[in-house]
């Protein structure tokens, strides 16, 4: 089993506001934000906590897809421009798929084990609303395996990955209640989005969610198994998160209760070129959970919080089977009963997960840190929950393509 | 002739205009979609877009492409499926840019009516003038040897009269696109008694095919739509006579066209309609209704008047309203002409005195958009109209009267033989002009009890 050599932290986490449908401000013709205000937003948010620039050793961005999305390669060199004082440092971006932003933090975690750097200013950042979401599905299909995917798929190639692996779910444990339980996963993660300022779905008025989340999928405009709340929508956004060590923390004058400290991590490929066989798991996931939990030296009944790559709600539901909370099949069980939700036993996505926050891609996995920062640390606003003091560890799983790259990181608040 | 072979070779004429050019649009779309079943691969579809003006049709090339791509993104589910065979396409983008090529591949833009004496079917959209009709239709039937079927998208001239005029031994049927044609689900469906079944049978056809819904009405000059809303905009046009005793002629425009629009929910106001089809196109359908409506004045001195001091309404080639009673910006009214002084009077400086004059709406209104859209909208219509029947304010007033003279058009439209059945009149309303009611309703009768 991998030790970590060395403490590493993580703290001073900001998410900008997750941009798309749903917003008040969004309007699909009017100018928006860029790449450029995004990366900048979110760097000088946490720039500002940890002293500002001098401090930072080195800048890691994770981002998707900004070459089709934006047509804007070398990202890195945009790093420099959140603050002067980055220019002439070593950054780096990294890519895979939606678990960019997973692969940024294990970038900055090495990097600090590696005493290369003491703190790394950790970014994730994806801007997708620059295309119609019909030629957005074009450019996310790329997270798929292009020559020998693409042309078979679908229009809307990963919803109709993921409406297959529900078809399979469906077939094997059965529709009716795996279907509710979907449909409760879409409420909870909107309800507890209504409470995040800067979630998508901050401004969801909608009265019966459950209900609206029921419409029966339509296989003639999308796919056979999902309906359009049962998918993360298309989003604009970025985070930020510093990653630190121990003497870092000193330098940026950050007390470790301030951080959440890095107890264990899995980063786990699986063949992008090898078909799917067991659609109704999600074995990827479960091999880096597993591996993260081990190295942490906890299990999965010792999270008190996780944030979960529902980038569908079916793969909500089958991350809890991977994760170890319940049995293969009892997913819809464990939500129906209420344990996911914000009151429950282990509450996930508690700013609105993928569904509710949003989904800017490459900024996925570094929000997920920035929310389970902000609940270990107290740090959360009306979106805070309670950590029972017997489970105070935080779990994010940040997922690339259809359980293809893989990130989990344990997190437990810095004694 | 099979369905399909009907619609190897067609022409649309007036294809530049905005009728016309939908037509093209929808057409083109059908063809397409034949000509990619593996049985019809082999033979070429061709759409004559024929049009006498080189402007309009340089304005059509661009509007089809838009709207094929629209169309195309909304397909992508289906299209995918469509071109499976071709390796070469991969992406969506791919393949709708190959749709779009493959749509505007049937598209034969000409100023020369010669290309039409090939073809097997012909749609007219051309001016609503039944002397040039007659002649254009007559040269194409002469010279054509394949006794082409003609479709006329006439909204007003009686198609007997077409037939016999021109000649065209019951090849012919009225086929009333509303506008704009590609987006509005309605089509009036007029026979002559001449018109021989076998048109009626690809009508039905190519209706269902475009997704449109069909409303038969007979054949009586302006049909059931135009039947109405002329008659309509004659009445409104009194009510500004009427008001302007105690108003100015911008005030009266002003709140009839208010009345006709917040009181009476519908999507836009009498005067802000005659704007979008345009006054010179409303001036035309009056003078063929006319001759034909001996014991009525079918006749605007108004109309008149505004069209001589240039004043025309009707839209710019991307779709945004010209000034007419109205001055727009951004595509929402902002002054009123007045014919007297010869310009535009700022609906500022007026709006808020006319407001008041007609008064608050029912406290239960919502607009026509929310109106629409509500599950139980008969329920909320009822609750709405029994409020508004007590009130006694000016707008109330005028609303009521104006509804009941909108049913007693409707039921005149039924006395009359156009329509056949109530419910054909108010579908015509409510699906070719977006009414949330049909005017054949109790609403109003209830309120004149």
């Amino acid at each position: 089993m991998k030790k970590m050599r060395r403490k590493v932290f993580m703290t001073a986490g900001y998410n900008t506001i997750s941009m798309g449908t749903g917003r008040k401000e969004f309007h699909p013709k009017k100018a928006r934000p860029g790449l450029e205000e995004y990366i900048k937003e979110a760097g000088q948010g946490t720039l500002k906590m940890i002293g500002g620039a001098q401090a930072v050793d080195e800048g890691v961005i994770g981002n998707f897809m900004a070459a089709r999305f934006n047509h804007q390669g070398n990202l890195a060199a945009l790093i420099p421009t959140i603050d002067e004082g980055l220019r002439w440092k070593s950054c780096t971006r990294v890519e895979g798929a939606c678990a960019s932003g997973g692969l940024a933090l294990l970038n900055g975690i090495k990097s600090v084990l590696a005493e290369t750097a003491e703190v790394a200013l950790t970014i994730g950042v994806e801007v997708q609303n620059t295309v119609k979401a019909v030629y957005g599905a074009d450019i996310l299909a790329g997270a798929g395996w292009y020559r020998g995917e693409r042309k078979t798929g679908h229009a809307f190639f990963f919803p109709a990955k993921f409406s297959d692996r529900a078809g399979v779910y469906f077939e094997k444990f059965g529709r009716e209640r795996t279907r509710r339980a979907l449909a409760r996963w879409y409420r909870n993660a909107i309800e507890n989005a209504r409470l995040c300022p800067s979630a998508q779905e901050y401004h969801n008025k909608s009265l019966d969610l459950e209900a609206l989340a029921m419409s029966e999928p339509n296989p003639r405009s999308f796919v056979e198994h999902l309906n359009f709340y049962d998918c993360s929508k298309v989003s604009d956004g970025a985070a930020a998160i510093a990653i630190v060590s121990e003497s870092g923390l000193k330098r940026i004058g950050c007390s470790t209760k301030e951080a959440v400290e890095v107890l264990g991590w899995a980063q786990v490929q699986a063949d992008l070129t090898v078909p799917i066989t067991e659609a109704f798991r999600l074995e990827t996931t479960e091999r880096a959970v597993q591996q993260a939990l081990k190295m942490a030296g906890i299990t999965s009944a010792d999270l008190g919080t996780v944030e979960g790559h529902d980038c569908f709600t079916i793969a909500g539901i089958m991350s809890l089977e991977a994760i170890g909370l319940c049995k293969p099949g009892e997913g819809p069980d464990f939500v129906l009963a209420g344990n996911t939700s914000r009151q429950g036993s282990t509450p996930f996505n508690t700013s609105g997960g993928l569904i509710g926050w949003g989904h800017p891609t490459g900024a996925t996995g570094v929000h997920q840190a920035v929310t389970i920062w902000e609940q270990l640390t107290g740090k959360a606003g009306d979106w805070k929950i309670d950590i029972a003091s017997k489970r105070p560890y935080g779990l994010s799983v940040n997922m690339g393509g259809n359980d293809k790259t893989l990130v989990a990181i344990v997190y437990r608040q810095g004694q | 002739m099979t369905y399909t072979e009907r619609l190897r070779n067609v022409s649309v004429l007036g294809a530049g205009g905005k009728m016309g050019s939908g037509i093209v649009l929808l057409t083109a779309l059908e063809m397409c979609d034949l000509s990619q079943k593996a049985e019809n691969r082999a033979q070429p579809f061709v759409l004559q877009a024929i049009d006498i003006s080189h402007a309009a049709l340089a304005g059509l090339m661009p509007y089809l492409q838009v709207q094929i791509q629209k169309v195309a993104e909304k397909n992508i589910v289906r299209l995918r499926q469509v071109y499976q065979d071709r390796e070469d396409l991969i992406e969506n983008s791919d393949i709708i840019t190959q749709y779009i090529a493959d749509v505007l591949n049937i598209v034969r833009p000409t100023t020369a009516l010669e290309a039409a004496y090939e073809s097997t079917m012909i749609f007219e959209a051309i001016v609503e003038n039944i002397a040039v009709k007659t002649k254009v239709l007559s040269q194409i039937n002469t010279n054509n040897l394949n006794s082409p079927w003609f479709f006329s998208n006439t909204s007003a001239i009686p198609i007997h009269e077409l037939d016999e005029k021109a000649g065209l031994g019951g090849r012919i049927l009225g086929f009333h696109f509303y506008n704009p044609p590609a987006v509005q689900k309605l089509v009036e469906l007029i026979s002559a008694k001449t018109t021989q079944s076998e048109l009626l049978d690809f009508a039905g056809s190519y209706a269902k095919n475009l997704r449109k819904t069909m409303v038969p009405a007979n054949d009586f000059a302006g049909f059931i739509g135009n039947g109405h809303f002329m008659r309509d905009f004659l009445y409104a046009t009194s009510e500004i006579e009427r008001l302007q005793a105690k108003a100015t002629f911008a005030e009266a425009v002003y709140m009839i066209n208010r009345v006709s629009q917040d009181f009476l929910l519908r999507p836009m106001g009498i005067f802000q309609l005659c704007d979008y089809v345009g006054l010179d196109v409303c001036q035309l359908i009056l003078r063929v209704m006319s001759p034909y409506f001996s014991g009525e004045n079918l006749h605007s001195p108004l109309l008149d008047e505004l069209i001589a001091q240039g004043v025309r309404g009707g839209q710019f080639p991307d779709g945004s309203q010209k000034d007419g009673f109205f001055k727009y910006e951004k595509n929402r009214p902002s002054a009123i002409y007045d014919p007297k002084q010869k310009g535009y009077l700022s609906l500022a400086d007026l709006q808020s005195r006319c407001d008041d004059s007609l008064g608050p709406l029912p406290t239960v209104f919502q607009p026509w958009k929310a109106v629409i859209a509500l599950a139980a909208k008969d329920t909320f219509l009822q609750s709405y109209f029994s409020e508004l029947q007590p009130l006694n304010t000016l707008g109330a007033q005028l609303a009521k009267a104006y509804g009941l003279r909108s049913r007693e058009i409707g039921l005149q439209l039924l006395s009359q033989g156009v329509a056949q059945k109530e419910n054909d009149v108010n579908a015509v309303l409510t699906t070719g002009f977006y009414h949330a009611y049909g005017p054949i309703n109790n609403y109003f009768s209830e309120v004149s009890k």
